[in-house]
């Protein structure tokens, strides 16, 4: 039976209530006579330590707790797609029609329209045997998104009794029964699924495919594989969101869940009404057909922020158990390590560095190994991904504080944000020299058979000048750069050339914000082609003088800009026109 | 503000700091507005930061100086803190905790607010778009200001945050409409004089009485700059969003505000964070910056200029670090400019502003405004570099480049950011100084601005 006690002590969002000996720890309770959403973190005797998610202002001793008997969990079914939910999966569109333009409390909804009709199509027959995870039929959510209708993963496996013919339900019709040893399961078109456990699969996949994000200096520089993990750590200004948001727009994924945890309502918003005017380059369907929203902005309670990022995250285990694509991007991991800090706090733990708890290290790696390409459970085969995104906001854009050095032990992609390059108005603001990707060897072998069999080499090569550069700058900043010899000054001047004309991508430009895997190879091959006919010039006799004065070089540099994705033609172009000038400068020393 | 009902206590368990404990309670809330009274009848207010176990957890307001365990009684008023609004607070003075400083009785309440406010909800936020001409280039140029936005001004001691602040508030219009505008002002720990110096330029400039003060100087009691900014914020929502007024508020010094924030921290023994800063001034200060907005359906709009002091100049320090991630950009003064006299002092490089790209642009400002800019930022950024090699290896050894971009950072500084204090340029004057920079460049330096602007607006001296 569910516990029924009292409210014994009020702080902030922490609540102790005794009476409480049935409570299960992690189980979900309503706190006061508003009936606010709390959620068991600590039993001590019949005393219930609860961390509620709505503001606790005006709650008192001696009011009511009642327990759900359930854990936390989200629901999982057609017309989660689309929805902007808090860090409770309640939908916020739905509080504001009961609550108006401000965040009430104790509000009751459900996640998902249940009245809604969705036409569903079955794929099992009677007597058909099914196992947790089996496709039982399938609903068109979206124009783009097939959501599969699946047996729930904790399903013992039985016979199918009956199934519903093809036709338009609702989510409480009962679609299908399964029957063993006289026993009957009921089928609905949704389940439900605790957000702290991880859902089952088969096998794991080496994560061997690259996320395309359509962002040079990620998919030609710092690849993420499809199923990997990464990190944007940055000081504030750096670019942080605007890089999430890019990854959101343009990841080549079937689903997108953007958890905003902790971060401004103006974002949100910036999304909810940006994302359905933008089109998917690839289905051209409006981009919040295959997005969800989960917001905990940083004036909502700070509770919830904690849950926010496994309701995310259970939601795209979900649509990766139909074999799809999922990039999760949460921003910021920080906030959620931080509400961690202040439950802790108020827990009287004992704090370990800067004040977060001590298990703030297995808790992060608990939510990374989320991530992961895999085959999914049950029949038919079917494999998909999550690739989980988490920004930090590290304090004093500080690398060193706690949140940046355990998120990196658990991640393997690392897209580190500077403020100086942020200042210089250098976006993204990815420092290229700190960053990196443990995916790049894996990645190579797509790119080499999608793209160009030089791929790799390239980016060496083009990376070995920007290293170079980096050890130049020290001479030139002792020196000035007349110090140095031609050759090197080419160095200084291609590096230049890299920075403009590759690495800096402009977000709000409508033809630069997104790049094709193709249109980035071109560029690259561009750049490193100029650098190899610049050293030859120079060895034939030209000065650097005459390669700055080459009028190719303003092209190049705004061709990011300039040449769209269908027009590759012009890069080629661009490049034949680059050998000519480099012709003549070197054909005008040779005459005279 | 009316007290009525509510339970009276006369245990005083402990006072430490601002705290004071009561004992046998049995009927307090979870932040309840509580009113204390001493033996000699004076009332201080208070509310509950923890409840249980027959104890209350109360924060005195306006400190517990002269309290005593025997001779205090505390009343727990049965509704949490809140502020009367309605049209009349416009034109008048209010102490920190929103009572009337200026002689006059209480405003007749239109209705009372809890001054915590409620979060917005993100799905019904209209996104903030409307350019704010500020008058001033480097702000309207390059980190231009919008109707809804949080746009703080970090700055250290003894700079000219206030004249600038001042300056915004006098001269804030949107281009091509004169709808209602209101400012609020909340001075939060700073000196007489600057609380004084910003109610004489409303009053100069004739604003005083389309605005409201909440005045918490310096000698006046610390604890309560908790609650000034949300009195002012409240107020500031009623006119934006009840009576459909923009309304652009003012709030000096953030600074005084965490400090008081750490004091009551310390004195409930919590584990601090950074510097002793309390792990959630994060979500604290949220509570008070995301209250800036636009909702859809009303007219009205909150625009906020917070000021902050960075202690020791140290844009790391948790409170300008903390503000950082919760504003949507920041406005930094630089010390090295106010050294060399120039007003606004304002430091491009580290200065943002989030919503920029959305408030610019045709049909707001110019087509070319986004471009001209980053190419500015760009050039400035250069110029600096060029200034650092130059102080290496002397003018001879920089290039004719480099002596082209130590042009543009000079005419940059004495052209476009130096203006005078009363001096309101348009967004076509600002533009056009950008572009006279930018064409101090040739033309193959130009790299952030497409083919067809630099055709127009480029012009080779």
């Amino acid at each position: 039976m569910a516990a029924q006690g009292k409210i014994v002590w009020v702080s902030g969002p922490a609540v102790r209530a005794d009476g409480m000996s049935e409570a299960k720890m992690y189980e979900t309770v309503t706190v006061g006579n508003a009936k606010l959403i709390g959620e068991v973190i600590r039993l001590t005797g019949d005393v219930a330590f609860i961390q509620v998610y709505e503001s606790t202002s005006g709650l008192k001793p001696g009011e009511p707790v009642v327990g759900t008997g359930n854990p936390l969990s989200v629901l999982l079914g057609p017309g989660i797609i689309g929805q902007l939910y808090d860090g409770i999966q309640r939908p916020l569109r739905e509080l504001s029609k009961q609550s108006g333009s401000f965040i009430g409390r104790g509000i009751v909804t459900t996640p998902v329209d249940m009245t809604k009709k969705w036409h569903f199509v079955p794929t099992v027959s009677v007597g058909d045997e099914v196992t947790g995870g089996d496709i039982l039929g399938t609903v068109k959510e979206t124009d783009i998104i097939d959501h599969s209708i699946m047996v729930p993963p904790d399903h013992p496996g039985r016979k199918i009794k009956n199934i519903v013919s093809e036709g338009d339900y609702d989510l409480e019709t009962e679609i299908a029964t399964t029957e063993k040893d006289g026993q009957t399961i009921s089928l609905k078109m949704y389940h439900k699924w605790p957000v702290r456990k991880p859902r089952p699969i088969k096998r794991r996949y080496d994560p061997n495919i690259p996320l395309i994000t359509g962002q040079r200096v990620i998919d030609t520089f710092f690849p993420i594989a499809k199923g990997g993990t990464g990190s944007i750590p940055g000081a504030f200004g750096t670019g942080k969101t605007v890089t999430l948001h890019q990854i959101a727009k343009w990841a080549d994924a079937q689903v997108v869940v953007y958890i905003g945890c902790g971060e401004r309502g103006n974002e949100m918003t910036e999304v909810l009404v940006e994302f359905p005017h933008l089109k998917d380059p690839r289905s051209g369907k409006p981009l919040m057909d295959r997005t969800v929203l989960v917001a905990n902005t940083s004036n909502m309670p700070v509770a919830a922020r904690e849950a926010s990022i496994y309701t995310g995250v259970t939601i795209a285990e979900y649509y990766r158990d139909m074999g799809k694509d999922v990039v999760l991007v949460a921003d910021s991991t920080s906030r959620w390590a931080e509400a961690l800090r202040e439950m802790s706090g108020r827990l009287e733990e004992m704090p370990a560095e800067e004040g977060y708890p001590s298990y703030l290290a297995s808790r992060l790696a608990e939510f990374y190994e989320r991530a992961g390409r895999v085959r999914a459970a049950g029949s038919p085969d079917r494999d998909g991904s999550v690739t989980l995104i988490g920004a930090v906001s590290p304090s004093g854009g500080d690398f060193t504080e706690p949140v940046t050095t355990h998120t990196m032990r658990f991640i393997k992609t690392f897209w580190a944000l500077d403020a100086k390059l942020a200042y210089s108005r250098h976006y993204p603001s990815i420092n290229w020299m700190n960053s990196y990707s443990g995916y790049l060897a894996d990645i190579a072998k797509w790119w080499h058979e999608n793209v160009s069999e030089d791929w790799l080499s390239l980016r060496s090569e083009m990376y070995g000048i920007l290293q170079r550069e980096d050890t130049l700058k020290e001479i030139v900043r002792l020196l000035g750069p007349e110090a140095l010899p031609d050759e090197e000054k080419l160095i200084l001047e291609v590096a230049r050339m890299i920075k403009i004309g590759l690495l800096q991508q402009n977000s709000f430009d409508d033809v630069d914000t997104f790049c094709s895997p193709e249109k980035q190879f071109k560029l690259m091959k561009l750049l490193v082609n100029f650098y190899r006919e610049g050293q030859q010039a120079i060895k034939e006799g030209a000065t650097l003088t005459d390669i700055r004065a080459m009028p190719i070089i303003g092209s190049i540099l705004k061709a990011r800009m300039d040449v769209k994705d269908d027009e590759m033609p012009k890069l080629d172009q661009l490049e034949n026109d680059m050998q000519k000038q480099f012709k003549k400068i070197t054909g005008v020393k040779v005459t005279n | 503000m009316t007290l009525e009902g509510g339970v009276q206590y006369s245990k005083i368990a402990e006072i430490k700091g601002p705290l004071v404990v009561v004992d046998d309670v049995d009927n307090a809330a979870f932040d309840e507005l509580v009113e204390i009274e001493t033996n000699e009848g004076e009332r201080r207010l208070g509310k509950v930061l923890e409840v249980g176990n027959g104890k209350a957890i109360v924060q005195v307001f306006e400190g517990t100086t002269g309290l005593s365990i025997a001779g205090t009684s505390a009343k727990f008023v049965g509704k949490v803190m809140e502020m009367p609004v309605s049209k009349e607070v416009l034109g008048r003075v209010f102490d920190g905790l929103g009572r009337p400083k200026d002689g006059l009785p209480d405003p007749i309440a239109d209705k009372f607010v809890d001054i915590n406010g409620e979060p917005m909800n993100p799905e019904q936020r209209e996104y903030p778009k409307d350019f704010i001409q500020t008058g001033i280039s480097v702000i309207d140029g390059l980190m231009t200001l919008v109707r809804g936005q949080k746009l703080p001004i970090f700055s250290g001691s003894g700079m000219s945050h206030n004249l600038l602040a001042a300056q915004i508030a006098r001269q804030a219009s949107v281009v091509g409409k004169q709808d209602d505008f209101a400012v609020v002002f909340a001075a939060i720990g700073v000196q007489y004089s600057e609380a004084e110096y910003f109610r004489r330029s409303l009053e100069e400039s004739g604003a005083l009485k389309r605005s409201v003060l909440f005045l918490n100087t310096a000698d006046d009691p610390a604890i309560e700059r908790i609650i000034t900014p949300r009195v002012a914020l409240t107020v500031a929502e009623y006119l934006a969003f009840d009576l459909g007024m923009h309304v652009l508020v003012v709030m000096t010094d953030m600074t005084n505000y965490c400090e008081a924030l750490r004091e009551i921290s310390a004195a409930r023994e919590e584990v601090p964070g950074r510097k002793g800063y309390p792990g959630y001034l994060y979500t604290d200060l949220s509570t008070i910056y995301e209250r800036a907005g636009k909702l859809q359906g009303r007219k009205g709009s909150v625009t906020q200029v917070p000021i902050l002091s960075m202690p020791s100049d140290d844009i790391t320090h948790p409170i300008p670090d903390l503000t950082g991630y919760i504003t949507e950009g920041q406005i930094v003064i630089g010390r090295d400019l106010f050294r060399q006299g120039v007003y606004p002092p304002i430091n491009i490089l580290m200065s943002l502003s989030r919503l920029m790209k959305d408030g610019i642009g045709e049909g707001s400002t110019r087509a070319d405004h986004s471009e001209v800019a980053n190419q500015v930022y760009d050039a400035y950024s250069r110029a600096q570099e060029v200034r650092a090699l130059a102080g290496i290896v002397g003018k001879a050894g920089l290039t004719e480049i480099d002596l082209k971009y130590m042009d543009v950072g000079d005419v940059f500084e004495k052209e476009f950011l130096t203006q005078a204090i009363d001096e309101n340029r348009t967004i076509e004057e600002t533009l056009g100084i950008l572009w006279k920079i930018v064409s101090k460049l040739p033309k193959n330096e130009i790299t952030k601005i497409k083919d067809k602007y630099i055709d127009q607006y480029y012009k080779e001296e």
